[in-house]
C-alpha cells in the first residue's frame, strides 16, 4: 500500500540505523508516547536495529489501557439494560471491569455490538427508533473529533436515543505528569504523529522549554519510528531540545483546524484519571452542558461506581516507564491475552500484550 | 486505538452539506469517509483516514524528498 510498503523496506531502515549508530555516543532513554508505536516498535523489533547505548521506554498511549475500571463498569452497567444497544471498538469489549467485560454482558444476552465508526452508532440510532444507543466513546485527540461529529451529526438528524459515554483523554497533560515525576528517566519522546495531526504541535513547545527534553512528532512505520529516534539521539547529543516533525507528510504545525473547532464546540476540559496512574490535572474532555442530552453519563443514572484494581497488576509502572512488561509476576502466567488480569494485556497495542505475542519466546527461555 | 491508513479520494459526495463524504480507495478496498475537516480535498489526492474520517491529507512531495534522504543515508561512509 502506497505509504506504508516505502516505510517497511529494509534499505530504507538500514540506512536509519547505520545513521543512528554513528551518532549515537552516550547513553540515553526514549519514550514512545502512543501504542501504535509500541506496536511497530515490539513487531519489527526495532530495538535490534538500535545502537545498545539506547533504551526503548513505553508509555501511556493505550486509550485501551488507561481507561479506569469504573468507566468499564459504568459502560457494563449500561450495557446491560434490556433498552441499550452498547456499541464500540472491538478492543474495548475484551477489558476486565472489576467483574466482568463488555463480551460477558453479550453473551449473557446484552446487545453489544462492535462498530467502525461512531458514525455508524449513529445510524443505527437513526433505525432503532424504539431503542437507546450508547457508543463508547474512548481515545486520545485522534479520535475526540469523530465522536464530536457524531454528536452534531445526531443533533442534526433530531435523534433523542444516541449518546457517548465519554473517557476521553489528552496527550500533553500525561507527559507533563510523567515528566514532573521524580522518578521519571525519559530523557526524549517522541510524540503521537496521530494525535498531532489533529492538534499539531504547538502545544509541545512549552513542554520542552519546561523540562529540557526533545520531543520529536513521529509516525507508524519502522522507518518513521527509527527516523524518530534519530532526530531525537541527534538533538539529545548535540545538547539541544526542540520540538522537531519527523511525520511532515501528514502533520503541520497547526493541526486540522476544523476538527479543533468541533472539539472546542462539543468538549470541555476537565481533570480525568487514568487506570494505573491515577488522576491527570486537566487531561480529559467531557461533553459540554449544551449537549447533556448525547452524555451517557446524564442519560443514565449510574451513580459513582467505584472499583479496584487486581493487587498482582503493575501496570502504572509499565505505563510509565519504570518497568517492562516480563517484571510483573503475573506476566504470561495469570495473565494472558485470553484471560488479561489489566488491561496492557488486552489491546494490540498495551504493552504487555505486544511483548506476550511477538517477545514471549524469547523470554522464557 | 490511533491507528489511521492512507487512502485515496476516488470521489465526493456532496450531498450532506454538513457531513461531506469520499470514497476512498486503500489498495483495492473502498470506504466511505468523512471528508468535513478538509473543505479544499481534491479527487486524486491521498489522506489519513481513522475510523471513517479523513485527519489530513498527505503531502506527497514531502513523503518523496523524506524517503530520498533516508535512503541517501545509507550511501554515506560509516563515521567511526
Ligand atoms: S502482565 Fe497483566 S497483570 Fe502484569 S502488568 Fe501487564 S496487564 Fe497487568
Amino acid at each position: 500500500m502506497r505509504f506504508i510498503d516505502e516505510y517497511r523496506d529494509a534499505v530504507t531502515i538500514k540506512a536509519i540505523s547505520m545513521q543512528l549508530k554513528a551518532v549515537t555516543k552516550k547513553p540515553w532513554v526514549i519514550m514512545e508516547i502512543c501504542g501504535g508505536q509500541t506496536h511497530t516498535i515490539i513487531k519489527y523489533n526495532i530495538e535490534e536495529f538500535l545502537p545498545p547505548q539506547i533504551t526503548i521506554v513505553h508509555g501511556p498511549g493505550c486509550p485501551v489501557c488507561v481507561t479506569p475500571l469504573e468507566m468499564i463498569d459504568k459502560a457494563i452497567n449500561i450495557a446491560s439494560r434490556a433498552d441499550v444497544i452498547f456499541t464500540s471498538f472491538g478492543d474495548m469489549l475484551r477489558v476486565p471491569g472489576s467483574k466482568d467485560d463488555l463480551l460477558t454482558v453479550k453473551a449473557n444476552g446484552g446487545d453489544v455490538r462492535m462498530v467502525y465508526s461512531p458514525l455508524d452508532s449513529v445510524n443505527l440510532a437513526e433505525k432503532n427508533p424504539e431503542k437507546k444507543i450508547v457508543f463508547f466513546g474512548v481515545g486520545f485527540e485522534t479520535t475526540a473529533p469523530a465522536n464530536a461529529m457524531a454528536i452534531k451529526e445526531a443533533a442534526r438528524r433530531g435523534l433523542k436515543n444516541f449518546s457517548i459515554l465519554c473517557s476521553q483523554v489528552l496527550v500533553p497533560p500525561a507527559i507533563e505528569a510523567l515528566l514532573s515525576s521524580e522518578n521519571s528517566r525519559v530523557q526524549g519522546f517522541l510524540a503521537a504523529g496521530h494525535v498531532c495531526t489533529v492538534m499539531g504541535f504547538h502545544e509541545y513547545i512549552p513542554l520542552v522549554e519546561k523540562f529540557n527534553v526533545p520531543i520529536v512528532v513521529t509516525g507508524f512505520e519502522p522507518a518513521d519510528i527509527l527516523q524518530g529516534i534519530l532526530m531525537t539521539v541527534s538533538q539529545l547529543e548535540q545538547n539541544k531540545c526542540e520540538v522537531e516533525n519527523q511525520y511532515s507528510r501528514v502533520v503541520k504545525k497547526e493541526g486540522n483546524a476544523a476538527a479543533q473547532n468541533l472539539l472546542k464546540d462539543v468538549f470541555e476540559t476537565i481533570d480525568r484519571k487514568w487506570r494505573g496512574i491515577g488522576t491527570i490535572p486537566k487531561s480529559g474532555y467531557r461533553i459540554r452542558e449544551k449537549y447533556s442530552l448525547y452524555d451517557a453519563e446524564k442519560v443514565f443514572d449510574v451513580g459513582e461506581i467505584s472499583a479496584n484494581e487486581s493487587p498482582l497488576c503493575i501496570a502504572g509502572e509499565i505505563l510509565q516507564g519504570y518497568k517492562k512488561p516480563f517484571e510483573c509476576s503475573a506476566f504470561g502466567k495469570e495473565c494472558t491475552p485470553e484471560h488479561p488480569v489489566g488491561a496492557p494485556m488486552v489491546s494490540s497495542e498495551g504493552a504487555c500484550s505486544a511483548y506476550y505475542r511477538f517477545k514471549k519466546n524469547e523470554l522464557t527461555v | 486505538m490511533c491507528l489511521a491508513i492512507p487512502g485515496k479520494i476516488i470521489s465526493i459526495d456532496n450531498s450532506n452539506p454538513e457531513l461531506k463524504m469520499a470514497k476512498v480507495d486503500f489498495a483495492g478496498v473502498m470506504k466511505n469517509v468523512c471528508i468535513e475537516w478538509l473543505p479544499d480535498v481534491q479527487t486524486g489526492e491521498y489522506v489519513l483516514v481513522h475510523v471513517g474520517f479523513a485527519l489530513n491529507k498527505i503531502d506527497v512531495e514531502d513523503a518523496e524528498k523524506t524517503l530520498a534522504d533516508l535512503r541517501a543515508m545509507g550511501d554515506l561512509p560509516e563515521v567511526e
